[in-house]
């Protein structure tokens, strides 16, 4: 087990290193002088060595590097072109599409294994083809598309919702329930159709196991079989494969933050790309993916205390 | 009936293969009903000049706003006139030209790569993984964004960051795909007959892995379909006056009091067209692969 551990927090570390040279690096490709554009009119040339000097731009691009990632790794990741703490931005902005993720994914595991579970429990049948063939539409529906749908009917015909907004949760937590519910469904169906699909394949497979067998044998009641043995079995696999969804979670959240106006980390990365902050693009992209890289270290890491197998099998990968 | 039976001995068996194949996939409704409209929309997409009525970008500014079906524009116009089914069908070529062009760039870089890393293994497979890591950490919608900020923003450049986001998933796969195929007797008896490691891989593994990377590129496209639309959406894809299919939502934004409809249509396009795909793609894994039937 430790040498497991080990060997996964290892790889995460080198990913996170490689990745953050990468973000680095395009930074650097972004055309364009970064001095002129903090020196704004100034074109003295003496004055833009100074600013290059300031902020170590005359440094090789090595020495830049270290200088950026030793402070990042401290959480200092510089200023703005509005010369506010990067880390401070994020840090207020984050825990609202945290919020939003944390709800969409309730929704979405709700929808996705309850509809898994049944398509699978009744395979071949009405219920079955039904879930799949709604599964299959929620993978074809671009739900930023569906997001427009929901303001159109629920916000601007029936005015059941707010359109947009954000009212955070300490101010009115019904309020901010009421503007989160639209985004999170948007988000979260997005999430349950993929979730669907794999929850029926792994409690196919489940139902289909010896162990299945066994307990129908001894006589328990189905609801005992399907929800003791072969859910709980299931389970692990889906738990990965919400950790692989935090992608396409923190995508779709760019998206539907930017359609309902949410002030999240979202929107903060689409609105870093049209100021042409790249301070802010360099800091915000770098967190997502150490976020990435993090969160799915963790869920190996469960997913190996859940399921022995994997630590001797998965070694050689 | 059995002179039938003989001839269809007689003939070789690739030629049995595929007709075994298209005899399945003909038995399923929905895949072909994807095959038909996805063609559809390709087919729209090339003819555009011929098939839609109006030009993209011609405007009626006695008709703007206009419902649908009504002075002869049969899905209405938008707020400059602008005739709504020529524009979707105009649109048609940006999604087509993003979902088909950045899945073949991904398949491109994604196949070798990954044929290497499974085969070979070694020390390259765990490098190739650790680099596969480094590109998956970042989520595709930041790294598109990321990529319109260098390249600017422009179709071209949405194409190949849809790609380069398709880039890390398909290595998965193909070397999975290879790791598979080495272990197999046709390779391990190329290999006793001194075949080259070139002659193998060309003959052996990568047509024996066609049958997958063909329904990945068919689930692939929609998805690069829906990004081109997103991103087009968000100002880093397609520009106007250009059309496509997420610069008409954008736009419809401003009128969903007004024109509700403008947000509509564009929208069930998009989602008809991604569809189409993903039953085809769902229909040729049925028939292509034996183990995933139901």
């Amino acid at each position: 087990m430790g040498g497991f551990l080990l060997r996964k927090v290892g790889a995460a570390l080198i990913v996170l290193v490689l990745a953050s040279m990468l973000v680095f690096a395009g930074v650097r490709a972004i055309p364009g002088d970064p001095a002129l554009a903090l020196g704004a009119e100034n074109r003295d040339p003496a004055v833009l060595q100074a600013i290059r000097h300031k902020y170590g731009l005359d440094k090789p691009l090595p020495v830049q590097y270290l200088n950026w990632i030793s402070l990042a790794v401290r959480g200092d990741l510089g200023t703005d072109e509005r010369e506010l703490s990067v880390s401070n931005t994020i840090v207020q902005r984050l825990p609202i599409t945290l919020e939003l993720a944390g709800l969409a994914i309730l929704i979405g595991s709700l929808i996705g294994i309850g509809a898994g579970v049944l398509a699978a429990w009744r395979r071949g049948k009405a219920a079955d083809y039904a879930a799949t063939t709604v599964a299959l539409v929620g993978l074809s529906v671009p739900h930023f598309w569906l997001g427009i749908l929901m303001i159109i009917y629920f916000a601007v015909r029936l005015h059941w919702l707010p359109a947009g907004g954000y009212v955070p949760f300490s101010t009115s937590p019904v309020q901010n329930l009421e503007h989160m519910l639209m985004p999170a469904i948007v988000l979260g169906t997005g999430l349950s159709a993929v979730l669907m699909r794999q929850m029926r394949s792994s409690m196919l497979g489940a139902l289909g196991a010896d162990y299945v067998r066994t307990a129908r044998a001894k006589g328990l009641s189905e609801l005992s079989v399907i929800g003791k043995h072969a859910l709980r079995n299931s389970l692990i696999t889906v738990t990965t494969v919400v950790g692989l969804q935090l992608g396409a979670l923190i995508s779709g959240a760019v998206i539907t933050e930017q359609i309902f106006v949410i002030p999240g980390f979202g929107r903060l990365t689409i609105d870093a790309v049209n100021q042409r902050d790249y301070a802010l693009l360099q800091g915000v992209v770098l967190v997502a993916a150490a976020g990435y890289v993090v969160v799915n270290l963790l869920v190996d890491v469960v997913y190996s205390l859940l399921n022995p197998r994997i630590r001797v099998s998965g070694a050689a990968t | 009936m059995s002179y039938v039976d003989t001839t269809a001995i007689a003939i070789n068996p690739r030629a049995r293969r595929r007709r075994l194949l298209r005899k399945r996939f003909l038995r399923r409704p929905l895949a072909v009903v994807g095959l038909v409209v996805a063609a559809a929309f390709i087919t729209a997409a090339i003819l555009a000049p011929v098939v839609a009525p109006y030009s993209a970008s011609a405007t009626d500014f006695n008709a703007t706003l206009a419902p649908p079906f009504t002075h002869g524009h049969l899905l209405g116009t938008d707020e400059l006139g602008r005739d709504q089914l020529s524009r979707i069908i105009w649109g048609s070529r940006a999604s087509i030209q993003a979902g088909v062009f950045s899945t073949l760039l991904a398949i491109a870089v994604a196949v070798p790569i990954g044929i290497i890393a499974g085969y070979y293994r070694g020390w390259i497979d765990p490098v190739i993984a650790r680099l596969t890591d480094v590109l998956l950490a970042f989520p595709f919608l930041v790294l598109a964004v990321g990529l319109a900020a260098i390249l600017g923003p422009s179709l071209t450049n949405a194409t190949l960051a849809l790609g380069i986001g398709a880039v890390p998933g398909l290595i998965r796969i193909a070397r999975g795909e290879a790791l598979a195929l080495r272990e197999e007797d046709f390779v391990r008896a190329a290999v006793a007959n001194g075949a080259r490691d070139a002659s193998i891989l060309a003959r052996h593994v990568l047509p024996n892995m066609l049958s997958t990377l063909i329904v990945q590129a068919t689930v692939t496209i929609p998805a690069a379909i829906i990004g081109e639309a997103v991103l087009s959406f968000l100002g880093l894809g397609v520009q106007p006056p250009t059309p496509s299919w997420g610069v008409m939502l954008s736009d419809a934004q401003s009128y969903v009091s007004q024109a509700p409809r403008l947000a509509i249509f564009p929208g069930i396009a998009i989602f008809l067209c991604s569809l189409s795909f993903n039953l085809l793609g769902d229909g040729l894994r049925d028939v292509l692969d034996p183990r995933t039937t139901r």
